[in-house]
């Protein structure tokens, strides 16, 4: 693959791994295996799947399949605001491994 | 200290607070990558793959946050094992390398990540392909699988630039030896030692399909490094028969470490 | 109160003394330009690409990217502040005054806010005296050359004295507004308004 032509933006990109620690402040669950369907185009799949843009004013989770955002995540001094309504659900499974 | 956890129930944990580690040893892996002994007040057992967030801060109170996979096995109670990279205008990473002694103190927070995981209970074949840094989360499986005495076909395919890049060269060599059922394939893109014979390019579809196809298709594949490194393989993967679902990644960023 | 945890020796990112006057408070100036998205870079082809002036204006107008490059130009130099806390002095740029863009509609008197809004689906709002008397302006070129898609490339709204969140990277039009109503951003916990001098930074603040 020709990495000259490749978007910086996307080389920056991560996956739901990165936002599992404020994900997990949050639901006090884990939440990287959990599943989740995106409300755009029914994909579903893991959190941990999910591409993050984290280089920005917060966390973008978005589709792998269509790029749709799923979840933002900003952190202030005093709060976290979460807006999940980019997914029909998210599915926080308990179990054991 | 160790504080015992009942259970080992990943979806269910305690509410994830910050802690103060402190560093107990500091052991330099390649010119530019460090291993950082840290032992945790309130350890608990990690799972292979998982990281912890690790947070710098200032006397004014600016912060600086990035997170680190756990290279250690859980067998290894009390303390973790992160291994940093340092990068070039690394904010965390500059200061890991360049000021932290045995003796000071970090914060941590953690253990963090229940998708990108493998624990000996799962099975095998397994696939581990590392990109640079990316064999960080890896080793963690690698040294679990030989402590929970697992024999599952494994191979660990490690993409570096040169020779000096290998992280963990010398322990590596050990386990491809005495790790039964472990096989451990290297590519060099950029430079190659004397005399070899092996892997010299990039990771394509032709070097996938012949280091994966004696594990079989039901894999469990395992993928980390640079995002743009960890697309192509896993899509190379997908491409050569295994079901998306079995192939897990984990993507640093533009580099290795995110900081 | 606990006392906070200080790591010893750590001191991030320290500001240039030389530059201090000109830094707002809690910013350190970088060396690079740091690329900060919420996204995939969109790929707009230049054929296809439109600014538009819409909403409470009597009747909108859209320019086509050879009808844009056509407008009277300036060049500016501006000291830039990113909400992340680094900020670059003396940027270049290239671009159409948002006064000269409002030439060619007629506002309505209800307009009373701005909407900045762009290819992929980004928008940041603004009171429509910031972007007005050569407070802003839509950028084309950057240090001389085309502005790169990773910094907003083909165009970006460049508002200078604000955060720079405010200046919304692949803008593709204003819309103007009776009230306010919070952006991409802004109703994310970021602050409605955003002046960095007086470090209004998260809503609240």
């Amino acid at each position: 693959m020709d990495e000259s032509q490749a978007d910086p933006n996307r080389a920056l990109m991560l996956d739901g791994n990165a936002a599992a620690g404020i994900l997990q402040e949050i639901f006090a669950l884990e939440v990287t295996a959990s599943s989740t369907e995106c409300e755009h185009c029914g994909h579903e799949g893991q959190v941990g799947t999910l591409l993050a843009f984290v280089q920005s004013p917060g966390f973008v989770l978005r589709c792998p399949a269509c790029e749709h955002i799923v979840m933002r995540i900003v952190e202030t001094p005093d709060a976290i605001y979460l807006d999940a309504r980019g997914a029909a659900y998210l599915r926080l499974e308990r179990r054991t491994l | 200290m160790e504080s015992s956890r009942a259970g080992s129930d990943l979806a269910v944990t305690r509410p994830l607070e910050w802690q103060i580690a402190t560093v107990t040893a500091i052991k330099p892996e390649t010119p530019r990558v460090k291993t950082f002994t840290l032992a945790l007040p309130d350890w608990m057992k990690h799972f292979p793959g998982q990281h912890y967030d690790l947070r710098l801060t200032a006397l004014d109170g600016y912060q600086a946050q990035r997170s680190y996979s756990v290279a250690s096995e859980p067998e290894r109670v009390g303390e973790i094992d992160l291994t940093i990279e340092r990068l070039e205008d690394g904010e965390v990473s500059g200061y890991m390398h360049d000021i932290v002694i045995v003796g000071d103190e970090v914060e941590v927070r953690g253990p963090v990540g229940g998708y990108f995981v493998w624990e000996a209970s799962i099975g095998g074949p397994l696939l581990l392909v590392a990109g640079g840094s990316g064999i960080v989360p890896l080793m963690a499986m690698i040294r679990h699988r030989a402590a929970a005495g697992s024999a599952v076909p494994s191979r660990l395919l490690y993409s570096v630039r040169t020779p000096e890049d290998v992280i963990y060269a010398r322990e590596l060599e050990k386990r491809r030896t005495n790790d039964a059922g472990l096989e451990v394939f290297y590519t060099f893109t950029r430079a190659q030692p004397p005399g070899w014979a092996g892997y010299a390019r990039r990771i394509d579809r032709r070097m996938m399909g012949k280091v994966v196809r004696p594990l079989g298709k039901a894999i469990h594949a395992f993928v980390c490094g640079p995002t743009l490194f960890v697309e192509v393989v896993a899509n190379g993967l997908v491409e050569i028969g295994i079901a998306p679902d079995r192939v897990r990644t984990e993507r640093f960023g533009p580099t290795g470490n995110t900081g | 109160m606990a006392k906070r945890f200080v790591s010893r020796g750590f001191t991030g990112k320290r500001r240039d003394p030389e530059a201090a006057d000109r830094l707002p408070p809690g910013q350190h100036v970088t060396p690079g330009f740091p690329v900060l998205s919420a996204g995939p870079t969109p790929r707009i082809s230049l054929d296809g690409w439109t600014f538009t002036i819409e909403g409470l204006v009597q009747e909108p107008v859209t320019w086509s990217w050879e009808e844009f490059l056509a407008l009277p130009t300036q060049t500016y130099v501006a000291d830039i502040h990113c909400v992340t806390k680094w900020s670059k002095l003396g940027t270049e740029w290239e671009g159409v005054s948002v006064d000269t863009l409002f030439e060619h509609v007629a506002l309505d008197p209800k307009a009373k806010y701005v909407m900045a809004f762009c290819y992929g689906g980004y928008t940041t709002n603004l009171p429509l005296p910031d972007v007005v008397g050569g407070k802003a302006f839509v950028a084309y070129k950057y240090d001389g050359r085309p502005l790169s898609p990773e910094h907003g490339g083909p165009a970006r709204l460049v508002v200078p004295h604000l955060y720079f969140w405010k200046s919304a990277k692949w803008v593709r039009g204003l819309r103007l507004l009776k009230e306010d109503q919070p952006g991409f951003w802004e109703s994310m916990g970021y602050h409605n308004h955003g002046d960095p001098w007086k470090e209004e930074r998260y809503r609240g603040d």
